[in-house]
């Protein structure tokens, strides 16, 4: 469970976050959408302790992230983050790629390594690119390894920050199909997208962040059917 | 405070030494940069195939050691030819060869630089060739040239620290003369090290910052 | 054509105590980049570190080795370290001064290449689970060596033409040396002075030759 209680964040003047309070249960989806600045991005590096928080709490399973104490090198593992920007490792293979993690974090042995990243890369369509260097692939391809590679660390979590915003239009469905997949089976996801479409069929829960506040939050039916925020009419009014 | 047995008439003796350090860069800097630039647009010019006599010589600076280019320069002058030249001379001459070989490689780098269809744009309107190198590859090429070439150019200062070899007393010479003398090696050293640094630093300093500005756009 | 009588015989003779001595030269060079890579790589660690004492260690030593001449850095390993009542043989203090040029010039190579490298490249492996040290290790790191990779060739090649210093601190078995010392039996200067040129000319034109082969290897991304 992913816990966050009044969670506040600045950079310098600006406030991005302004209180947030939510909780992800375990096997749930949950999207978060929003226009640019709104902090929902932000939240994200906040969760896996990438970005220090000014104020409140972020607890996963029960660790408090931003307690010094914890070891954030370990609680990362079990938190998968893709980015909008694919950052594939140039000089490793497709396979070495998804490799590297699981055996120098995780220190397993070469073939245990292997085999994960073999299954993994399968599951996300990409078991003919093994041996391949990343730049021959095609961005949808890059952005499914980088799937693939938090994947293979077996995280309990995955996030993903606008993961199709760096993509040309006719490579978004099949990074989309890949997150599809992973929701049908069951792994808990938080999605910051721009894809409404998409977050009306995949989610359980659908978040609207403006200006740094969650401005409604409602399963998909009730907040794109029924929404109540007016600004969240106003988003989607323009994004209709 | 310091306790030294160095005298005002061994600083005027070190001050003479560095004179003649940047008296010798200053000249084959000069002469270098004149004869390189000669040699980086003709090796542009006439392509790699016909420029390879001059490329091989010219590389040949740059794949022995100074030392030996300044020994052999001394001997082939003075044992073979049996010419009476100064130590001086030798040391420029070869210094401004050697800055040569490295200057042809920045100004063959640089011309290549501008974009083929900039100078075509000016070829175009009717611009000579001499025009066209003028008006258009001149400015722009020493934006790219200048930091090397400042660069090269301290190079070639430090690297003056090897003329002792043909008898030239220097700076770094005039400070190893001194202290087989005094006895004092770390002081004088570091008289020494400092004079190159304070000339080297800021003017390095003053290249990275055109380089840097002159990337940006 | 020349009043003066070439002996290259007389020379040659001696080209086998030569090639010895090319060996050292090459034995010292080798040994100068393996250690100053290693120096460099930290030195840039420590230029990362964010701390004040390592930032400002690395930027003197970098700032040292890049202006004054590598011959007065040889002369301080030997001469200046002297006066702590530390005495350095000629080949360590031949050593210590090309490593400590080496070092700085390599440093601010991979200064530069590592601003080629996207910061989101480390932040990947950081939310992979990574420490800084491994994400630098294993993911910048062989980025940021491959980028300067022709800069670290050149360095190569420079280390070579550094070991002629060495006879200044009364090295006598690297090349020059050894040229050095035949020269004082023969004053055959021109000859044997022309051979040494040749081998140094050859070691550094198989340097970069095998540098370009070795990259096909390495670098096949």
């Amino acid at each position: 469970m992913i816990k966050i209680e009044n969670v506040r964040k600045s950079f310098g003047q600006l406030e991005v976050l302004k209180g947030i309070d939510l909780t992800v249960e375990k096997g749930e989806v949950l999207t978060i959408i929003g226009g640019s600045g709104s902090g929902k991005s932000t939240l994200l590096t906040c969760i896996n302790g990438l970005e220090p928080i000014d104020a409140g709490r972020i607890t996963v399973d029960g660790t408090v992230v931003h307690d010094k104490s914890t070891d954030l090198n370990k609680l990362r593992r079990k938190l998968g983050i893709v980015f909008q920007q694919f950052n594939a490792f140039p000089h490793l293979t497709v396979l070495e790629n998804v490799m590297l993690a699981p055996r120098k974090v995780l220190k397993q042995s070469r073939a245990e390594a292997e085999a994960m990243a073999i299954k993994q890369l399968g599951h996300v369509g990409l078991g003919d690119k093994v041996d391949v260097y990343p730049s021959r692939l095609s961005g949808g391809q890059q952005q499914r390894m980088a799937i693939a590679r938090a994947l293979a660390m077996s995280p309990g979590y995955m996030l993903f920050d606008e993961v199709t915003s760096a993509l040309d239009p006719q490579l978004v469905g099949e990074v989309l199909d890949t997150l599809r997949l992973l929701a049908s089976e069951g792994m808990t996801m938080i999605c910051v997208t721009h894809e409404m479409k998409f977050a009306r069929e995949v989610s359980d829960r659908v978040a609207f962040f403006h200006k740094g506040v969650m401005a409604e939050i409602a399963p998909p039916e009730k907040l794109f059917g029924a929404p109540e925020d007016p600004e969240l009419q106003k988003f989607l009014a323009a994004t209709h | 405070m310091f306790d030294t047995a160095l005298s005002a008439h061994d600083l005027l003796f070190l001050a003479k030494g560095a004179g003649v350090t940047l008296l010798v860069t200053a000249i084959s800097v000069a002469f270098g940069t004149i004869l390189g630039i000669l040699c980086g647009v003709f090796r542009f010019q006439v392509g790699p195939y016909w420029a390879s006599p001059v490329t091989f010589i010219l590389d040949i600076f740059r794949s022995i050691p100074l030392l030996i280019q300044l020994v052999l320069a001394n001997a082939f002058l003075g044992m073979v030819l049996k010419l009476r030249m100064s130590g001086f001379t030798i040391a420029c001459g070869v210094l401004t060869l050697y800055t040569a070989a490295y200057c042809a490689e920045i100004v063959r780098g640089s011309i290549g630089s501008v974009p083929g269809t900039t100078r075509r744009a000016g070829r175009s309107l009717g611009m000579t060739w001499f025009q066209d190198m003028r008006y258009i590859v001149l400015p722009l090429a020493t934006r790219v040239a200048l930091p090397s070439w400042i660069g090269l150019a301290l190079g070639v200062m430090k690297d003056s620290a090897l003329v002792y070899v043909v008898q030239v007393t220097e700076l770094l010479k005039s400070t190893q003369i001194l202290i087989t003398r005094l006895q004092e090696p770390l002081f004088l050293l570091m008289i020494c090290g400092a004079f190159y640094f304070l000339i080297s630093f800021p003017i390095a300093r003053f290249g990275g910052y055109l380089e840097k500005r002159w990337s940006n756009d | 054509m020349f009043n003066y009588t070439f002996q290259w015989n007389q020379a040659l003779a001696r080209l086998p105590q030569m090639l010895d001595g090319a060996l050292v030269t090459m034995q010292i060079a080798i040994l100068s980049m393996a250690i100053g890579v290693l120096l460099a790589i930290l030195l840039t660690g420590c230029r990362l570190s964010g701390i004040r004492v390592l930032q400002g260690f690395a930027v003197t030593w970098v700032e040292i080795a890049r202006n004054t001449p590598a011959l007065f850095q040889i002369y301080m390993a030997h001469f200046g370290v002297a006066s702590f009542g530390i005495h350095f043989s000629p080949f360590t203090s031949l050593l210590i001064g090309i490593t400590f040029n080496n070092a700085g010039y390599l440093a601010e190579n991979f200064r530069g290449a590592l601003k080629a490298i996207s910061d989101t490249q480390s932040r990947a492996g950081r939310s992979l689970g990574m420490t800084p040290v491994q994400a630098f290790r294993y993911i910048v790191l062989p980025q940021m060596l491959r980028i300067a990779y022709l800069p670290m060739t050149n360095q190569m090649v420079w280390a070579i033409l550094m070991t002629s210093l060495g006879v200044t601190v009364g090295m006598n078995s690297d090349l020059y040396g050894v040229t050095q010392d035949l020269n004082a039996l023969t004053f055959r200067t021109f000859e044997l002075f022309a051979i040494a040129a040749v081998i140094f000319y050859v070691i550094t034109k198989v340097i970069g030759l095998g540098a370009r082969l070795l990259a096909t290897r390495l670098f096949r991304y």
